[in-house]
């Protein structure tokens, strides 16, 4: 357990980058620390390992102060991963993860064994990686060396700070599961900087919330989500998730529109397509309706599988031939309880929503409301109710 | 033309038979010149490098590369003069003034070098444990290596050739051989100094690349390799 007590830092020229932490961070647990830049998330984190001393309180890891130990041998017994990986490019992968024991003087049998057993633990081939240098590895090959790196010695606190913000999107989600997957084994004291509240909420046991230097919230995720302390803790939690979402920032109040909840590259295709061509499409995107579109994207109909598969002997027919009208579009900007009444009093599978000129930018359909009020319900925000009564 | 005489080349060839001996103790001569003033050099300014770059205090910085730089303008010929009244005349001030040559390309080789190395990568070695010698040891120097050992290749390439000033103030060397070709007139004499020169430069050059290869395949297999 790693206790704070009233912790401060204040750099010389009088900038208070901690003001006063009391944090107690559970033994066998992932704890996120996060909030906007400059929150002093990570000088919180960089305060455990002494990268940086705090100028007022304590910090206890099981009970020991750590002003009292020597910094260099107090690293040695945490873990570290950085953001941008921190691979000693001169050093061969299994120098790279040996480099704890080695500082600690392991016996060369006993550190070679124990790099082979971390490689295979994050899938990498020992007979294959460990000779390889780290720019012969992608991104997120070098940050699974980082993680395994920092697990070499094994210690029981393991600091990460943003070790997955530099990564590719797959990457990164591929990296968060293999961590969490490790956790459940391993069950270390971990420290994890971010400041992506997606990632936070998908490993975090414990949830804290910075800002200005000040913790506004410690608590689960769970807890985070359904009791936000303040408008601070609402507005980061709902802020991230519509930026997740690719919209404007709007404030949660605001009734969603139409453009808020469609799926914006749903299956289209061109007049001209075969039926076979489009039997295909509908194959590969997994829906049974295509809308047909022209060259300058204005809508011109709706195929679905059945008005193909009625013709499909005929190899000449184009889906222009088969396609029928479209009877209800919403134009964009509609607020979205409009748009689902429309749905529920046609008994529409879906709507499109047009532009200008009949011109398509989007579709709404079931599964894009039910993500769209998942979203919200997750956010815990309560604009939810608003518009909930609508659909039932 | 005089070189691609069939003449000259005979005279050529008898004269060094004959001089073998002058010409082998003028080249062992100009290697010691040349290799304590190195040797020196390096010792100096490759530590002086690594101080400046971990200490980045600028009037430091300021004033090790302006004092360096003053000694790499003054002209070989003048800086040898200037030192006589100091030092007198001989091998000594030949090496004093080589080895302050040699200062500034290494120095600011080395410095650049250790600034190169990526601060997240020395951030990553401080969090892990390493102590500040062995992160200068251990991760710094292997990795601003590169930097440092072209230093000393142009360094070296550049003082086997002003060595052969060194002969004016009394210290020998392949210019003993170049200078008194001139004075008596002999081409044979003039020739073989200078060829000696440039093929003493080339191999030194050559050596030291080969060092560096060596342990660059090592540390950077990647660069090595391309």
């Amino acid at each position: 357990m790693i206790v704070f007590t009233g912790v401060k830092k204040q750099y010389d020229d009088g900038f208070q980058a901690i003001k006063n932490i009391d944090l107690e961070i559970k033994e066998g647990e992932i704890t996120v620390l996060i909030g906007p830049s400059g929150c002093g998330k990570t000088t919180t984190m960089k305060l455990i390992n002494r990268l940086i001393q705090p100028t007022g309180g304590s910090i206890r890891i099981q009970g020991r102060d750590i002003a009292s130990l020597n910094p260099v041998e107090l690293r040695r017994q945490i873990g570290y991963v950085i953001q941008n990986i921190g691979l000693f490019p001169h050093m061969t992968i299994a120098k790279n993860v040996g480099v704890v024991p080695r500082l600690l003087k392991w016996d060369k049998d006993k550190v070679e064994r124990r790099v082979d057993e971390l490689l295979g633990l994050v899938g990498l081939d020992p007979d294959t990686y460990r000779n390889r240098y780290p720019s012969e590895l992608s991104g997120g090959q070098q940050q699974r060396i980082g993680v395994i790196r920092a697990l070499a010695a094994d210690p029981d606190v393991i600091l990460m700070d943003e070790p997955f913000s530099a990564l590719d999107p797959i990457s990164r989600e591929q990296l968060q599961d293999e961590l969490v997957r490790l956790q459940q084994e391993l069950r270390k004291t971990i420290v994890f900087v971010t400041h992506d509240m997606d990632e936070a909420l998908k490993i975090a046991d414990t949830i804290v919330l910075m800002k200005d230097g000040e913790i506004v919230q410690a608590d689960r995720p769970e807890r985070i989500l359904r009791y936000p302390a303040n408008d601070f803790v609402k507005s980061f939690i709902g802020k991230k998730r519509l930026q997740s979402a690719g919209t404007e920032l709007v404030a949660p109040e605001l009734a969603p529109s139409v453009d808020d909840v469609m799926v914006e590259q749903p299956a289209t295709a061109f007049p001209s397509r075969g039926l076979a061509e489009a039997v295909k499409l509908m194959e590969r995107r997994r829906v049974d309706t295509l809308l047909i579109v022209d060259k300058n994207r204005k809508l011109q109909g709706t195929v679905s599988i059945y008005n193909v598969l009625d013709q499909y002997a005929e190899e000449n027919k184009t889906v222009a031939d088969v396609m029928r009208p479209v009877e209800h579009t919403v134009p964009s900007g509609t607020s979205l309880a409009i748009a689902l009444q429309l749905m529920s009093a046609k008994q529409l599978s879906n709507l499109a929503v047009v532009g200008e000129d009949n011109r398509f930018v989007g579709l709404i359909t079931r599964g894009s409301v039910v993500r769209h009020m998942a979203d919200l319900y997750a956010s815990g925000s309560n604009g939810g109710d608003a518009y909930a009564s609508v659909i039932v | 033309m005089l070189l691609l005489s069939s003449e000259f080349l005979k005279d050529f060839d008898v004269f060094i038979r004959e001089r073998y001996p002058d010409l082998l103790q003028a080249t062992g001569q100009h290697l010691i010149l040349s290799g304590v003033a190195l040797a020196l050099g390096v010792l100096v300014a490759v530590p002086a490098g690594m101080l400046l770059a971990h200490y980045p205090a600028k009037w430091a910085r300021t004033g090790a590369f302006g004092v360096a730089n003053i000694f790499q303008t003054i002209p070989s010929l003048a800086l040898l003069a200037l030192l006589i009244p100091l030092f007198g005349i001989g091998t000594k001030p030949a090496i004093l003034a080589l080895f302050l040559y040699s200062l500034m390309p290494i120095l600011r080789n080395t410095y650049t070098g250790f600034r190169s190395v990526d601060p997240a990568i020395l951030e990553s070695a401080r969090g892990m444990g390493y102590g500040a010698a062995q992160r200068l040891m251990r991760i710094q120097f292997p990795l601003a290596f590169p930097y440092i050992m072209s230093g000393i290749r142009v360094t070296t390439v550049y003082i086997i050739s002003w060595a052969t000033l060194a002969t004016l103030i009394g210290a020998g060397g392949l210019g003993q051989l170049i200078v008194s070709g001139i004075g008596v007139n002999k081409e044979e004499l003039v020739v073989a100094g200078a060829a000696a020169a440039i093929v003493l430069a080339l191999l030194a050059d050559g050596v030291l690349g080969g060092i560096e290869r060596r342990v660059a395949r090592r540390a950077h297999p990647k660069a090595a390799s391309k």
